[in-house]
């Protein structure tokens, strides 16, 4: 687009008249268009040169071409080992990779990164609110419990949480220092594996998302916040509509980061032999010892889960960089689209 | 520009929009920024604030709508303090909730616009009265097209702020300020960022607000806009008000040797009466 300009003398008059501007603005000397004389009518009254004519040539990238072939040949070299090396087995990832045990596997991966994702994430926006609050004890509270969940090894945390019928026999809800009790279970039946799992990724989660989305509140203008205050605008919905999307900015990136990081760190469930993704997968290997293959099966499965993923933070980041860019770039279909139509006609005429 | 009429504000502005302003001090850490303030605005009147950068205009505004808290003294709005109510002999702090209420009667336009970048032009304005003021979606946006009309922005309706220009932005900001029905509002030098030939166009619209009877307290550099607008001219230094007095007066006759020398610097000879 950038050889998109003008390409004759007369400059329109673009600036339309604005409804409120006070009267008639004077004309800029410059407004004439120096940018445009030809370089050799400089002296003397000014003769049009009619451009009008001339074709547009788009500018070329002879780097960019090299850098492309450069690496599509590297691409292609890695794939050819990939694919040609019969020592990766790909008829045995074939075979497995859509057995009902791994897509089962596969299944509970997803579960538990979507609770444990979306629970972490809402909890880590409480916290961080709290800790940005004007109230001592809040934010006492969320900064310890960052700390805590921070400090302590996730597999610590889940073996914890799995243990907590050894450590607590029973779960009950009374008066303190009496025997009325309106509620008693036995912890062992109040945690299973999944909710060990799901209580030990989401509470870990949940602290380190609190420190993403707090960074990303910072980062917004406090002017913004001044002025939501000035308009009586409530608390909740200032957090809500007016920092909160665009601490999303910032928060996002990020966020997609440990979510993806959530995607294959959920394997660490292992230790509760709770049979995610690649849990199944260890077993599968352990019983038919085809190792190499069975992990292409799951990294397989990641790189799928990821490529998603990154999709839709494209789209959601797009979503939110509404009015904090001029004009939005166009999505890769629309840029594959445009390359087309333009490209299938004359490559002279960029316009 | 054409100023349009504004029948219902106009009857309801004579009698509200009182503020009161007495021996306010304002310290942050060991620097005294407001040192017994003292100010009485009348209804309807157009009040202009000089003085020197530092000299604690801005923190005078934002005590007005509590933004600030005083460390001593008090400010009322038609009678009621701000921020505070007296019972028993004594000062309560207000509860958020009831001081947001007491905002929104008090509008404010910032030197930079604070427009919210992500909202468009119409959904700035709307977000306060239906937020803050609960009233019906509807009759606000209705309110809001008046509102943009008003600034001569109704073609920026669905605009992002950043597809704005300054001085356009600046009258969709006073816009949002005035969708709350303020009594009064506040100005803290809503041209200071905006290109030379964009001031006017904000200007204007001000002047017409100040034909239509709301309150205006004004901080700004614009010495023609404060002789042809203001009611009443105060000037401020090192956190005290040295002078106030009808425009004329200070401009033509400024009695302090402060306000002589401030005077000097910022009026080019040419313009002075
Ligand atoms: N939040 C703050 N913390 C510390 N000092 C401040 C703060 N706000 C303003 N000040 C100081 O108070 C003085 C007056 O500021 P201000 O009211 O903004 O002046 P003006 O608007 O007249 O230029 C300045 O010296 C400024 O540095
Ligand atoms: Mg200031």
């Amino acid at each position: 687009m950038s050889a998109a300009a003008p390409r004759s003398e007369t400059r329109p008059e673009t600036i339309a008249p604005d409804a409120a501007l006070p009267p008639a603005p004077a004309p800029d000397p410059d407004a004439a268009g120096s940018a445009d004389t030809p370089p050799s009518g400089g002296a003397g009254p000014r003769t049009a040169h009619d451009y009008s004519g001339y074709p547009v040539v788009a500018a070329r990238h002879p780097w960019r071409w090299a850098g492309t072939a450069l690496v599509a040949l590297f691409v292609a070299a890695v794939l050819w080992s990939l694919l040609t090396n019969p020592r990766w087995e790909w008829d045995v990832v074939a075979q497995w990779f859509t057995a009902e045990s791994v897509l089962r596997g596969l299944g509970e991966t997803l579960k538990l990164t979507a609770i444990a994702g979306t629970l972490g994430f809402i909890l880590g926006f409480i916290l961080a609110l709290m800790r940005l609050s004007s109230s001592p004890l809040l934010v006492s509270v969320s900064w310890t419990f960052s700390w805590i969940f921070r400090s302590a090894p996730l597999l610590v945390q889940l073996l914890l949480w799995y243990n907590l019928g050894y450590l607590y026999e029973k779960v009950s809800l009374g008066i303190p220092f009496t025997d009325v009790r309106f509620f008693e279970v036995q912890t062992t039946t109040l945690i299973s594996q999944f909710a060990a799992a799901i209580l030990g990724l989401t509470l870990n989660q949940a602290a380190y998302s609190s420190e993403i989305i707090r960074g990303g509140i910072l980062a917004v203008d406090q002017g913004q916040l001044e002025a939501a205050a000035a308009l009586g605008i409530p608390a909740w919905r200032r957090s809500t509509r007016i920092v909160l999307p665009q601490a999303m900015r910032s928060i996002l990136p990020t966020a997609f980061n440990e979510i993806i990081g959530l995607v294959k760190g959920t394997s660490i469930v292992y230790v509760l032999a709770y049979s995610e993704l690649f849990y199944t997968v260890q077993v599968i290997y352990n019983r038919t010892q085809q190792v190499l293959p069975l992990l292409l099966v799951a990294t397989v499965w990641y790189v799928v889960i990821t490529s998603v993923l990154s999709v839709f933070q494209y789209y959601i980041e797009r979503h939110y960089s509404k009015g904090a860019v001029r004009t939005l770039p166009p999505t890769p279909l629309q840029r594959v689209r445009r390359f087309f139509s333009t490209h299938a006609k004359t490559s002279e005429v960029a316009r | 520009m054409n100023s349009p009429a504004l029948p219902a504000v106009a009857a309801a502005a004579a009698t509200r929009g009182l503020v009161e302003i007495s021996n306010v001090h304002k310290s942050f850490g060991q620097v005294e920024v407001l040192r017994g303030v003292s100010l009485t605005v009348e209804p309807g009147e157009v009040v202009v604030i000089l003085g020197p950068s530092g000299s604690g205009k801005s923190t005078l505004l934002r005590t007005i709508n509590h933004l600030e808290k005083v460390d001593a003294g008090h400010i009322s709005v038609d009678g009621e303090l701000v921020g505070y109510r007296a019972r028993g002999g004594k000062l309560h702090e207000l509860r958020e909730k009831e001081i947001l209420a007491q905002r929104t009667h008090i509008g404010m336009v910032f030197q930079n616009f604070n427009l919210f970048p992500h909202l468009t032009a119409v959904e700035n304005i709307i977000e306060a009265p239906v937020y803050a003021q609960h009233r019906p979606y509807a009759q606000a946006r209705e309110r809001a097209l008046e509102l943009l009309e008003r600034v001569g922005l109704s073609d920026k309706v669905d605009v992002y702020p950043r597809q704005l220009s300054g001085g356009q932005q600046q009258r969709v900001a006073i816009a949002r300020a005035l969708a709350l029905d303020p009594k009064i509002v506040l100005f803290d030098e809503p041209t200071s960022a905006l290109d030379p030939e964009l001031v006017g166009e904000v200007l204007d619209v001000i002047r017409s607000l100040a034909d239509s009877g709301t309150t205006l307290i004004v901080v700004t550099h614009e010495m023609g806009f404060a002789r042809d607008v203001a009611d009443r001219v105060v000037f401020m230094d090192q956190g005290q008000i040295v002078e106030e007095g009808a425009p004329l007066q200070i401009f033509g006759a400024p009695r302090h040797e402060r306000t002589k020398a401030f005077l000097s610097k910022v009026i080019e000879p040419a313009f002075n009466l």
